[in-house]
């Protein structure tokens, strides 16, 4: 149980926080939901823009059938049903949106009732993954480009009708570290899928983000609040934070939580309240009389069945299982989220330790990645740099030492080795250090082998010292042994 | 003003054109001459497009002596209703919120009228956004009945049918969502065709209620109209409710072949109901008789839910218009009219900009739409539609064809239905249906009233059946032409 | 329901369409008499399932011709009267 997971309130009590996430996804179509334009980020404004997507009157949408597919392979990775829907209108006027309506699905989405497996192997549930179109992005002039106290807008449509699948999650997560892990674990399903390039920074995934509190051990959920402007990871951890202590707070003041959508600004680390009280919305939704139903059908959905990438959550099962860690465990995840996987598998095919494979990609591989970035290395060599250190060829300090080359640089670990000259630290080269450290300090030696095993490591430290880390400790030691008689 | 100043049919004149008898240039003339004699009167059009209208003839006539065909339509002066967009042209569906407003797209029909060989002569008055059926809903002023100018011409598409009757184009387009081209037709003396849902490509028609409208032919003959719509109709990628072409036959693939053992049921419901003047219900009986006279096996049949049609049309149109119209913002096109924040301008702008019927249906569709209302009607009004296809389904089993009249009077005077809205809205109660079920009707016309203005009598045909409809309206068009004082 | 439509109505209109409205709708109650329990709502006059496009790049417009056609432009934007509140 993660410290996150609670509000201590005012009397020490603690407070559940309970999340559900509403995940936009920006689909990697070449062009828009219902029409020929180019689906791109970072263009001229108002550029990719025609009839249709302009809402121009007249106009007509027509459905990319790749969208439906990226949506299909969605659906399918998050083990949903997927199935016959209709696309409804939602009507709201808002400049962002040329049509005064969104083309949505809304009572029967595409995608329903799945679920995803995070790292910790908790299961979340998703409601729905749906089709919609996004809309156009507003510029605020004046009053520092907020939409508060600006002056006037600026609306570019080139946005506008790039499609989006919205995946619901129930209010299964709980705390700001959940959170932040199930989207990681989305993102990386949705890359999978080849549906998104999973790039939170361009808005290709967007968060929104229902935050409700429950006095520990209640079952009944509370008034939720949505977050919305959650522009990463670090932002939604700080508004889940604070938004879940703002609730306990008014709760334990006597008060309720207003059932509202509340943007967090980053600059104050607050949620405020965004609408104006006056408003009501009622989007008298119905169905979209210039659409079809869309009827994805066994085969279609068989197809991308039978041609999905293998997610994470499997691939976790598969390397836990070749190296015999928990699901569960830090390594495997990790392993997983780089990318490595492959090599732990590889490892298992050849029939070297994956235990150990597992450890140095969890370990040194992972560290080294993090600060510079990709590697070429190939499993081929991964896997001979294993077996060298499982058959001894290696100290492990030498096998870390060549792998740091092997990741950086590439190349053949034996190769490697030798230059480094790390081939003479053979058995009788390692004897004769045991001998030198042996005869240099006779009153340990006398006290060890009289049985004193608390004189190992004094032994092996002066060992490790002599050879400059590169002594296979574990044949020392047995030489050590050897040598007492 | 008779109806004497009639233009030659489309065919003849395309014939004449493609044959080198005729020049368009010349055709066009005869046709901008009227046009300039009594459009004053008329007020059929918002925009004439003589510039326009006279490098299309003289291209076609270039195509003709170059011996290339410029198709069916070549030479056809064609006028449009001023809801189908035209690139460059301003498409105002008389609404002072589209003013200045200029399409950068033509519509599916006006790029296949076009490749035909026809000639745009003017975009055509309308109530505001199709909403009405006396075409005094415009923002720029009533179009008056050409048979007598101080009669409506019918609605929505008043200008479509008058420009037709008056003879300033022997072919124009309107669009229909419940009896806006049969009604017009109607009651201008012309013929006016609805095709099934699907069957004529909405890509470039403003929106009214989307999954009522289609677009289709004013003509003076039936052969014109069958013409027109097989030059028009066609599957379109860019409508994603354009129906296949599989499986469709020409609309003009029966014509002459007569009536002889076909099987009309003319529907008790609207034949001689309540609201239906005498003489209208006078000439539909002479129309049954016709029809039995040239053979056809003639019945009553009942279709019972078809009363229930108009109800349902007015929580469904309404609705989807109101979504429609909803992108009228101020934002990208059309009129602005200034506010202190965007809410403002919304407000202001659509207030200015829509007429009050068109604010009326506004209201009444954003109420049948809104929580709590939205299983009352808009949902009760789609089962009413499942109702009525039901039940014509079960009368086509025994009929190949349907009759009844098209409007329940003959032209009334202008401002005599302006105040009452559900008045007005009772002159659709015989064409709605046929919107509703999505299937065919044409109004054929038939003789005159009491009044001396012409009766049209509507011919229904199950989805697709186009080719049968024309076949029966032919057969009563010829029995119009050939009976002495037939027109009385 | 007008400022959901975002129309404003003088009082006169107001009253107008308040009492048109309502015979509409009086009219309408002959719907309520139908048993239409069991009944399928049709949204499309033809079960078309599927119409869908080949995700193929079209021209998209010229962006003067667009901007053009707006009541307000600045800096290749439609320019618009400040807005109160966040999108819902």
């Amino acid at each position: 149980m993660s410290q996150s997971t609670y509000v201590t309130g005012a009397d020490g009590a603690l407070w559940e926080i309970v999340i559900g996430l509403e995940v936009h996804c920006e689909l990697r179509t070449e062009t828009k939901l219902f029409c020929g334009c180019r689906n791109a980020f970072g263009e001229e404004p108002n550029t990719n823009v025609c009839p249709v997507c302009l809402g121009l009157p007249g106009s007509l949408p027509v459905l990319n059938r790749q969208a439906v597919e990226y949506a299909i392979r969605i659906g399918t990775a998050l083990h949903c049903q997927v199935q016959r829907s209709i696309f409804h209108r939602k009507n709201y006027f808002y400049p962002d949106m040329p049509k005064d309506f969104q083309i949505s699905q809304y009572d029967i989405p595409l995608n329903a009732d799945g679920w995803l497996e995070l790292p910790s192997a908790k299961r979340v549930g998703i409601v729905r993954a749906h089709m919609e179109e996004d809309t156009g992005k507003t510029t605020h002039l004046g009053g520092g480009g907020r939409i508060h106290g600006a002056a006037h807008s600026l609306v570019d449509y080139n946005r506008a009708g790039v499609p989006l699948v919205e995946i619901v999650s129930a209010p299964d997560l709980r705390g700001a570290e959940e959170a932040r892990d199930y989207v990681d674990e989305l993102r990386a399903i949705l890359v999978a899928t080849g549906a998104s390039d999973g790039k939170m920074e361009e808005g290709s995934l967007r968060v929104d983000c229902n935050v409700s509190v429950r006095r520990q051990g209640d079952t009944e959920l509370g008034t939720r609040c949505e977050i919305k402007n959650l522009n990463s990871l670090r932002s939604l951890g700080r508004a889940i934070a604070y938004e879940s202590a703002r609730q306990v707070e008014v709760i334990e003041a006597g008060g309720k939580v207003a059932q509202q959508t509340r943007g967090w600004d980053e600059a104050d680390g607050r949620t405020h309240s965004m609408r104006s009280k006056e408003e009501a919305y009622d989007y008298r939704y119905f169905p979209e009389p210039d659409l079809v139903t869309l009827d994805p059908g066994e085969e279609w959905v068989q197809n991308v069945r039978s041609s999905l990438a293998v997610m994470p959550a499997e691939r976790r099962r598969r390397v836990a299982e070749a190296a015999g860690a928990p699901v569960s465990s830090e390594p495997v995840a990790t392993v997983v989220r780089l990318d490595l996987d492959g090599l732990v598998v590889a490892a298992v095919a050849a029939q070297v330790d994956a235990a150990l494979a597992l450890r140095r990609l969890a370990n040194e591989v992972a560290g080294q990645l993090a600060e510079t970035g990709p590697t070429d290395m190939g499993p081929d060599a991964f896997v001979r740099l294993v077996k060298m250190e499982q058959d001894g060829e290696l100290t492990s300090a030498q096998a870390r030492t060549v792998l740091k080359v092997l990741v950086s640089e590439g190349g053949d670990p034996k190769a490697i080795a030798s230059g480094l000259g790390f081939e003479a630290m053979a058995a009788g080269a390692l004897s004769g250090v045991v001998d030198d450290v042996v005869a240099a300090n006779p009153k340990e030696w006398e006290r060890y082998a009289g049985g004193d095993d608390k004189l190992t490591g004094f032994f092996i430290g002066k060992i490790k010292a002599a050879t400059g880390g590169n002594a296979d400790l574990r044949a020392a030691t047995e030489l050590l042994r050897q040598r007492r008689g | 003003m008779s109806a004497e100043a009639r233009t030659t049919p489309a065919t003849a004149l395309a014939a004449d054109v493609r044959a080198g008898r005729r020049s368009a240039v010349e055709v066009l003339e005869e046709h901008l001459a009227r046009i300039a004699t009594t459009e004053g009167d008329v007020h059929a059009f918002n925009l004439v497009t003589e510039a326009h209208a006279r490098a299309q003839a003289a291209a076609v006539d270039g195509a003709v002596s170059e011996g290339r065909d410029p198709g069916p339509l070549a030479g056809v002066p064609v006028a449009l209703k001023d809801l189908i967009c035209t690139r460059g042209v301003p498409t105002t569906c008389s609404s002072r919120i589209l003013e200045g407003w200029t399409p950068p797209y033509d519509a599916t029909v006006v790029t296949r009228l076009a490749a035909a060989g026809a000639v745009f002569v003017g975009k055509t008055n309308m109530d505001e956004f199709a909403m009405g059926s006396s075409t005094e809903h415009s923002a720029f002023g009533p179009t008056r009945n050409p048979h007598d100018l101080s009669r409506v011409p019918g609605g929505s598409s008043g200008g479509s049918a008058a420009a037709v009757a008056a003879g300033y184009a022997p072919v124009s387009l309107g669009s229909d969502t419940g009896g806006s081209i049969r009604q017009p037709a109607a009651l201008c003396g012309v013929v006016g065709a609805k095709p099934t849902y699907g069957l004529v490509s909405r890509y470039g028609l403003v929106a009214f209620a989307s999954s009522l409208d289609q677009i289709g032919p004013f003509t003076t003959t039936v052969a014109d109209a069958a013409l027109v719509l097989d030059v028009i109709g066609g599957h379109d990628p860019r409508d994603s409710t354009s129906l296949p072409d599989t499986a469709r036959e020409k609309a003009a693939s029966r014509l002459g072949r007569g009536v002889e053992g076909l099987r009309v049921g003319v529907i008790s419901e609207l034949a001689g109901a309540q609201g239906i003047a005498t003489d209208v219900a006078a000439r539909v009986r002479h129309a049954a008789d016709a029809l039995a006279g040239a053979g056809a096996k003639v019945e009553e049949v009942s279709v019972t839910s078809v009363v229930y049609g108009l109800s349902a049309y007015y929580m469904i149109a309404p609705a989807e218009a109101s979504s429609n119209l909803a992108r009228y913002d101020g934002v990208r096109y059309g009129l602005r009219v200034p506010g202190e924040d965007i809410t403002d301008m919304y407000i202001a702008t659509r207030s200015a900009g829509f007429g009050p019927e068109v604010k009326r249906r506004i209201m009444l569709g954003t109420y049948a739409l809104s929580a709590g209302y939205y299983d009352a009607y808009y949902g009760k009004a789609q089962k009413v539609r499942t109702l009525i296809i039901q039940d014509f389904e079960e009368a086509y089993r025994s009929y190949d064809v349907l009759l009844s009249p098209t409007s329940p009077t003959t032209a009334f005077e202008l401002g005599a239905k302006t105040s009452d809205p559900l008045t007005m809205y009772l002159n659709d109660v015989c064409t709605i249906p046929s919107n509703l079920a999505g299937h065919p009707a044409v109004s054929v016309p038939f003789g005159t009233g009491d009044d001396g203005l012409p009766v049209g009598v509507q011919v229904l045909a199950p989805a697709l059946g186009e080719p049968v409809m024309f076949q029966v309206a032919e057969v009563l068009e010829a029995a119009v032409a050939g009976a002495p004082g037939g027109a009385k | 329901m007008a400022r959901l439509a975002r129309l404003s109505l003088t009082d006169d209109e107001l009253h107008q369409y308040t009492s048109q409205l309502a015979g509409v709708l009086e009219h309408a109650a002959d719907i309520e008499a139908l048993d239409i329990e069991g009944v399928p709502p049709t949204a499309h006059p033809f079960p078309l399932v599927n119409v869908l496009r080949d995700d193929v790049v079209a021209a998209s417009l010229d962006r003067a011709e667009v901007l053009g056609q707006a009541p307000d432009v600045d800096q290749d934007r439609f320019r618009i009267p400040r807005i109160l509140g966040e999108a819902p």
